[in-house]
């Protein structure tokens, strides 16, 4: 037998939705990671509250790598539904836990896998009254046999209910008997399996922090100092505006002893997005957040936004498309509808987070873009950022300024009258295609001015005249050029004499970070450049011009970002090749792996 | 030498409320109630710098651009106004806002985001320049055309009319009104008093449209409207700094007090009419339907109600004001964040 592999480990766990399993997989998760492992879990889950199924995949690797992985090593099948399809995901070698409470079906046997079974809903039975608790508390056996099987300490998976139960001891306890009853059984058994250990990493995950990117957006935001916010449920989107009422309250001080932030729920995006263009318009920090239905009712107020030049922010995580496609799976499908939305000639800004960090700054960051661009600006996310528990650096707060942007206040403009100058509100005066604003309120009488989403001249007066309308399009298309200079950068990682590169955005750079290090230990070098706003900087074309084959791995079929980048520098397309992983499900490094060779091979045979 | 113009409190002419010059048709209703809205918001001396207007898509939303342009004006797009007013509100809930929208805009596109307004009592005055046709685009029926109003080709109209004042009571407006573009004496006042009120007064404006609702079988014509105007009472506005007694007959007249003082006095025309009682407000104005009139005044008012932006606990200062040192928590705060995070 080949000795256990220490801390390298994949755990699914099939269960159905509504039945408690999100408190169970928590918990375990949350072992994991408190044992110093690095550790991260991907929930796929159904589109619906109770009965459908769902998936929690669970990977601890001492390498650190945190992508979803390829293979599962162990399956829970607790899901009758799915269990005839579930057997065999699990890997050659790898083991299968199932409730023997009655026998096994000989339909979901298999060979090559390793079979254990133990009585979970026998052993609840003994310790929960009859209750739908019951059904709950049956999740909470695997976990104990898990914790058994695998090494985890049960004063570890005490101290994670205590961290999570804290204050309420009874709901402890209640947890703790069932979990207690799954390890020792196992454990009077006498079950061994051979394919892996965990063991604690003395101060492994030492100051690290777990939460979801909706989470650490949300913070983000009000750290940003955002104060209308307006939305509208949708999936994977709500729990960032959720986060947000959480957080608002505790974090953000009182005026006046009243709220300094209005948080509302609209009846549609349309209106949503509606409110936050007025919001900003009167000069708050606004914001939205939803997904790509969201997006596509909100265009006509975006395109508002665009040409009347009013900041607002719009956060979109996500999913599968089109239509109401796959709510609860990941996807990165919207680049080209957010970077074009609305009708006639529009560009805007994305700024596309990667990690929890950047969730938060850019989040942050977000309404300074908004503020300085007098535009929409999206904090383009994903479900698998969103969502997901991902493991952490702490977030850190830099000590930068907030950037109002050209916002004239009631004696900026006396200022201006004394030296002679103008309030123009959509004049370039600068040349660099940003206009000034005054906003409601400002009560010098040369402030106000008629915003409209009509044809308008440099002085905000309703003009259909042909040279009035090409200067304000031309002017915005500089305002986007100069938002090129400003927008983060990529972040590059390269080394001499690589001729290979590969480019990626968002949730994939974590999968391909160990593409990479794969590819490297089959004889592959690869750069990489990690991009994280829209427009393309300047980078972008210098690495694509460096490298003689450019990767450029989405998560969509039509290759979007692709698109973008072969339409602003035609003539370094030839160069890139687009790995495509559009499943629904987080990418693993395997995929990006496995193309990568058989493009290669393509290309070699061509 | 000419008479020196007459001022209201604040030293300004009634010509300093002016705003560009009309490109509306010659004759148009809009018109008249953009004269109307002007003369309130002098009368009443109201600052135009306190004032934000806002509007959707169609002939009366260019309107707003044509009074007062010492006030930030927002055309927005068709059927959203009332959304935006409600960001614009949330921003700045110093500043009042006044939406000028159309039947089209109001019941069709914008019907929606119109009941949700309502529904949250946003401070707003409402108004609707309700001709039963979309203008802009040549003529097409809307959602308030008449049953059996005929179109200019010849069209009659089969589908019934919403009715926006009962819509608004239904959703919970807390100042209806309706009027009749040509009646100053009476619109003005009640403009004047959904600017006194704090919460959405939703006044439904019957405004002919001159050039393609004009004809004969239409019952938005003026010479139809004109016909069938069915009025509740007539009415007089009572500002808070007059200490004078309104003409005021104890047992025939009703007095309704506004939030700041202000007061409408309301002179009983046919039967008694108490604006308070939301089922005698339906009610009337059913009746008035079934005889195929428009009933206008003061339909229904509910000082009871907090305005959104009450409701929600907003604090005195403008959200738009508030700095950085306001709106940025505490290094700290992150700090014990991270530390839940651990766990």
């Amino acid at each position: 037998m080949d000795t256990p592999l220490i801390n390298d480990l994949s755990i699914c766990v099939a269960t159905e939705n509504g039945s408690g399993s999100a408190s169970s997989n928590n918990i375990l998760f949350k072992a994991i990671f408190k044992m110093g492992i690095p550790c991260s879990s991907k929930n796929m889950f159904p589109s619906n509250i109770q009965g459908l199924p769902t998936w929690y995949q669970i990977r601890a690797n001492a390498d650190g790598y945190l992508s979803r992985k390829d293979v599962i090593d162990v399956m829970v099948m607790f899901n009758d539904a799915t269990a005839a399809k579930d057997i065999y995901r699990v890997r050659d070698g790898g083991i299968i836990l199932y409730d023997d409470s009655t026998p096994l079906s000989p339909t979901l046997k298999r060979d090559g896998v390793q079979y254990i079974g133990f009585p979970a809903n026998k052993l609840v039975a003994k310790l929960v009254p009859a209750s739908p608790l019951r059904a709950k508390q049956r999740n909470m056996v695997y976990v104990g046999a898990l914790a058994y099987l695998f090494g985890i300490d049960m004063s570890v998976i005490k101290a994670v209910l205590e961290d999570t139960f804290g204050k309420k001891p009874a709901v402890i306890e209640s947890n703790l008997v069932c979990i207690d009853a799954g390890y020792q059984y196992c454990k009077e058994q006498n079950f061994k399996q051979n394919i892996a250990r965990l063991e604690p990493i003395p101060n492994g995950n030492k100051g690290k922090i777990i939460t979801e990117g909706n989470t650490a957006a949300a913070i983000g935001a009000v750290y940003g100092g955002a104060s209308v916010i307006c939305w509208y449920p949708i999936t994977p989107s709500s729990s960032l505006a959720e986060s947000m009422e959480y957080y608002l309250p505790r974090l953000r001080k009182q005026v006046d002893g009243k709220k300094a932030y209005a948080i509302v729920q609209a009846e549609d995006e349309i209106a949503s997005a509606s409110m936050i263009v007025g919001a900003g318009w009167a000069g708050a920090r606004s914001m939205t957040s939803t997904s790509g239905p969201g997006v596509s009712l909100m265009n006509e107020s975006i395109g508002l936004a665009y040409y009347a030049e009013i900041p607002c922010v719009f956060f979109i995580i996500q999913r599968g498309g089109p239509s109401t496609g796959l709510p609860t799976r990941t996807q990165q499908a919207d680049i080209s509808l957010m970077y074009g939305a609305s009708h006639g000639d529009t560009r805007h800004i994305l700024l596309i987070p990667h990690d929890m960090n950047s969730c938060f700054d850019f989040a942050r960051q977000s309404f300074n873009y908004a503020d300085r661009f007098q535009a929409p600006v999206f904090v383009a996310m994903d479900l698998d950022l969103g969502m997901n528990l991902w493991s952490s650096e702490p977030l850190k707060l830099n000590a930068e300024q907030y950037d109002w942007g050209k916002r004239l206040s009631a004696q900026d403009l006396d200022e201006w009258t004394k030296a002679g100058k103008k309030f123009r509100r959509y004049f370039d005066q600068d040349g660099d295609g940003i206009p000034y604003r005054t906003v409601p309120g400002n009560e010098n009488r040369l402030a106000s001015f008629f915003t409209r989403g009509s044809g308008h001249d440099a002085d905000a007066k309703y003009s259909e005249d042909e040279h009035d309308y090409k200067y304000i399009l031309d002017r915005l298309k500089k305002k986007h050029d100069t938002a090129r200079k400003f927008v983060p950068k990529p972040i590059i990682e390269k080394e001499r004499g690589v001729k290979t590169g590969i480019i990626c955005y968002g949730s994939s750079y974590e999968p391909v970070r160990e593409a990479r290090d794969r590819l490297k230990a089959r004889g592959l070098k690869t750069n990489h450049m990690l991009i994280r706003a829209l427009p393309l900087t300047s980078e972008v074309r210098d690495f694509i011009a460096e490298h003689d084959t450019v990767y450029l791995v989405e998560q969509n079929r039509d290759a979007q970002m692709a698109a973008i980048i072969k339409d602003e520098m035609p003539e370094l397309g030839a160069k890139l090749t687009s790995i495509l992983v559009y499943n629904g499900l987080p990418v693993t490094a395997g995929e990006v792996v496995q193309q990568i060779f058989e493009a290669a091979k393509t290309a070699k045979t061509a | 030498m000419a008479e020196a113009a007459k001022i209201n409190r604040l030293n300004m002419t009634e010509k300093e409320y002016d705003g560009a010059p009309s490109t509306m048709c010659k004759g148009c209703g809009h018109d008249a109630i953009s004269a109307s809205v002007q003369r309130a918001y002098w009368e009443s001396s109201i600052d135009p710098r306190k004032v934000v207007k806002l509007s959707g898509i169609g002939c009366s939303s260019k309107t707003p651009a044509y009074f007062m342009s010492q006030s930030f004006g927002f055309n927005a797009v068709h059927g959203r106004m009332s959304a935006v007013a409600t960001g614009a509100n949330l921003a700045n809930h110093t500043l009042m806002p006044i939406g000028v929208s159309g039947d089209g805009d109001t019941s069709a596109i914008g019907l929606g985001n119109f009941c949700h307004m309502m529904r949250r009592n946003v401070n707003i005055t409402y108004i609707i320049e309700n001709n039963g046709v979309y203008g802009l685009t040549k003529g097409q029926f809307s959602a308030t055309a008449d049953v059996g109003s005929v179109m200019k080709g010849g069209k009659v109209n089969d589908i019934p009319a919403i009715d926006l004042a009962e819509l608004a009571i239904t959703l919970g407006a807390t100042y209806i009104a309706r009027s009749f573009s040509g009646d100053r004496k009476q619109l003005a006042p009640l403009v004047q008093g959904a600017l006194a009120h704090k919460g959405s007064a939703i006044l439904d404006v019957i405004s002919p449209c001159v050039t393609f609702n004009n004809h004969e079988g239409s019952t938005k014509s003026l010479k139809y409207v004109k016909g069938h105007l069915d009025p509740i009472h007539d009415l007089d506005f009572v500002p808070p700094y007059e200490n004078i007694e309104a003409d005021y007959d104890e047992g025939t007249d009703h007095e309704v007090k506004m939030h700041d003082g202000s007061r409408i006095v309301l002179h009983k025309l046919g039967k008694d009419y108490d604006p308070t009682n939301k089922a005698n407000a339906i009610q009337a104005i059913h009746a008035s339907i079934a005889e195929g009139k428009f009933l206008t005044g003061l339909i229904f008012y509910n000082p009871n109600r907090k305005s959104f932006t009450d409701e929600l606990g907003l604090c005195d200062m403008p959200l738009a004001d508030l700095g950085q040192d306001m709106l940025q928590p505490p290094v700290e705060a992150l700090e014990r964040i991270n530390s839940d995070l651990m766990k």
